[in-house]
């Protein structure tokens, strides 16, 4: 094991799938000399050299397109773009070309590709540069949506999605890439599709993602402590594809969830497993279905005013108390 | 300022062989797309359908040019560079009418033909979607040292658009090994392309802006389509990056089914006609000394091959509709949960 950051295990988990195929690529805006504005791909550059890492103007419709064309004729190019909110200006070729594509051939064309990027609140960047984007992804039927929580689940979750032979959109939490945690330094990886209960209790499911997951676990802490509630945190890691079973073995023992997601309040994804859940699982529950969300607002900049609209672990625990008293 | 050139038939330059196969496909082109209509007067095509019918000389010129492993890709008016690559008519009509027999089983339609085994990379039907993805593929084809070409078509609408002009930056500074080819037929859908550019030629008075050679040339001679794409075809093999080609040319028909194109001037549409590709290709056979029975043999085995597509397309049954479940995923499924 060593201790990397969320943002070393990115070239981490890059490195290892690079070393392994000769057919990944990489290329993205000031991802080779500068190794990546948000500095997760450092040293590629001059380990794989400049025809598998490559920088690339500002176009993002350029950046994602060459990355579908590599990946149907035998590449399995990662291309990085550098906020998530930046999809919106290329949405075309991720929601009508990459996703679509392979369904409207009949099966003929594959799309083995990464599209990583930085997703998220909480660093003060505005509205423009703060989404969190996931739930976008996640109503396209043809991607698959990933977004790790810790250092480890970057590298493991990152050579999945390069492995796996459908498109992945990989949301990095920007917040998170100064965390350290203990990174497997041999071959890892985390298989997709697999939620994993980090936390164990028997009075409430919380399910979170990416940096809603440190602070669920912080509420959890709260809410033992001071209220006696035993919460199981959940970290879905996977939107697609998704891990009912887990959430369901959860729920059916706890009666009760709540989610917790940056997404604005309306159709995030805790939605969407909370459907799931009140459909599938109705007869299980305790008490209703909580979502615990940002409200329907751009995200402000201030760090004052970031703060009071994100999910919190105090608002977290509020809900939770409400939930369970 | 780079010389703009404005190329003419060589006549010894192109062979016999090769002059009878650009006949036959400009010709299979033509039959192929005017059954494609009337089976939409016949109701026996839905949706909607963008027929490139007096544009035929472009598809076979370089349909014909290109290496079988180079790769296509085209735009929702994309029949004829489809079928040039070497798919079936029946399975092309068969698509169009959503039969089992179509060549996406019905899960594309007329827009989005494609055939990987044949090099035909599909068929894009938003506008200018498909210009960085064909220089994807002449990336692949370059970190793999393939000398394969990718080549790329569009019409002049496309040339107002983002991903065209990101598309060629980024071609050029990469060297790839695309080929861009604008079919200019003068209208973006029901306007005329001058009304809405800048520029008197949309590709290629941008093509400076990305380093390029500016090349116009008449897309209605097969000839001369033919003798631009090898140069282009050959330039890319070695690798000396990409061109872009701008080939005028004219649709006899509409904009898609539902515009009869009567925002058209009649003088305009008659003087293209006039110089329609195929009748002047035809009589240009026969100054060359080829035999009109030698052209007629072409015509009739054509006539006949339509025929036999359209009947074989028409009993076809349509797909069983369990095959809308299937091919999200490389797995085969379309599951998203456990």
């Amino acid at each position: 094991m060593a201790q990397l950051t969320y943002r070393e295990a990115v070239a981490d988990g890059i490195a290892q799938e690079m070393r392994r195929d000769e057919n990944v690529v990489f290329l993205g805006e000031d991802v080779a000399a500068a190794g990546g504005v948000f500095k997760t791909t450092v040293g590629l550059l001059d380990e794989f050299g400049p025809d598998r890492v490559r920088d690339t103007p500002i176009s993002e419709q350029a950046i994602i397109g060459a990355a579908m064309g590599a990946s149907m004729t035998g590449l399995r190019p990662i291309a990085e773009i550098m906020f998530s909110d930046f999809f919106a200006v290329c949405w075309d070729l991720v929601a009508n070309q990459i996703a679509k594509t392979r369904y409207m051939t009949d099966g003929q064309c594959s799309f083995p590709l990464v599209l990583r990027s930085a997703n998220g609140g909480g660093s003060r960047f505005g509205a423009q540069h703060s989404q969190s984007v996931e739930n976008w992804a996640m109503a396209v039927p043809g991607l698959k949506v990933v977004a790790p929580s810790t250092p480890a689940d970057v590298k493991g979750l990152l050579a999945a999605s390069v492995r796996d032979p459908d498109p992945v959109m990989f949301f990095e939490q920007k917040s998170l890439y100064a965390i350290k945690g203990e990174v497997p330094e041999d071959e890892h990886v985390e298989p997709l599709g697999v939620a994993k209960v980090v936390r164990a209790g028997d009075d409430v499911t919380i399910a979170a993602l990416a940096a809603m997951v440190p602070r669920a676990l912080k509420a959890a802490e709260t809410l033992e402590s001071e209220h006696g509630v035993f919460a199981e945190v959940i970290d879905v890691r996977s939107l697609v594809p998704l891990d009912t079973k887990t959430l369901f073995d959860s729920v059916s023992r706890t009666g009760r969830m709540v989610t917790v997601e940056e997404n604005p309040r309306l159709c995030g994804w805790g939605a969407e497993l909370s459907s799931i859940v009140a459909e599938e699982l109705f007869w299980d529950l305790e008490g209703p279905i909580v979502r615990v969300t940002t409200p329907h607002i751009p995200l402000p900049s201030a760090d004052a005013l970031e703060d009071a609209v994100m999910p919190s672990a105090e608002g977290i625990v509020d809900s939770v108390a409400r939930l369970v008293d | 300022m780079v010389a703009r050139k404005k190329a003419v038939a060589q006549e010894p330059g192109i062979d016999r062989a090769t002059r009878l196969k650009l006949y036959r496909t400009m010709y299979e082109c033509r039959v192929l797309e005017q059954r494609a209509y009337d089976l939409f007067m016949q109701n026996l095509v839905k949706g909607t359908s963008h027929l490139a019918l007096g544009q035929e000389a472009v598809a076979a010129g370089f349909g014909t040019a290109m290496r079988k492993d180079d790769y296509t890709f085209c735009t929702y008016r994309g029949h004829n560079h489809t079928y040039v690559r070497g798919v079936t008519m029946t399975s092309i009509l068969g698509e169009l009418m959503g039969r089992e027999c179509g060549l996406l089983r019905g899960k594309g339609g007329s827009m989005h033909l494609t055939s990987v085994e044949h090099g035909a990379m599909g068929s894009y039907a938003i506008i200018g979607a498909h210009l960085p993805v064909a220089a994807g593929a002449a990336w692949s084809a370059q970190y793999k040292g393939t000398g394969q070409v990718s080549v790329c078509f569009f019409g002049d609408g496309t040339t107002n658009i983002g991903a065209f002009h990101e598309a060629l930056n980024f071609a050029v500074i990469w060297k790839l090994p695309v080929v861009f080819v604008c079919e200019n037929n003068l209208y973006m859908e029901y306007t005329p392309i001058g009304e809405v550019t800048a520029v008197e030629n949309p590709a290629a008075d941008r093509a400076s802006a990305y380093g390029l050679e500016s090349i116009v040339i008449d897309g209605n001679d097969v000839d001369v389509v033919y003798e631009a794409a090898c140069a282009a075809l050959d330039k890319a093999r070695r690798g000396d990056g990409p061109a872009l080609i701008e080939a005028q040319t004219y649709r006899h028909g509409g904009h898609s089914r539902a515009d009869p194109g009567k925002y058209r001037p009649d003088e305009e549409l008659q003087a293209w006609l006039a110089r329609d590709p195929i009748p002047m290709y035809r009589q240009r056979l026969l100054d060359l000394g080829i035999s009109e029975a030698d052209v007629e043999a072409i015509e009739t085995e054509t006539d006949a091959t339509i025929d036999e597509a359209t009947e074989e397309a028409r009993n076809s049954p349509p797909p069983s509709v369990d095959i809308a479940h299937i091919d999200v995923w490389a797995d085969g499924s379309a599951s998203w949960r456990n």
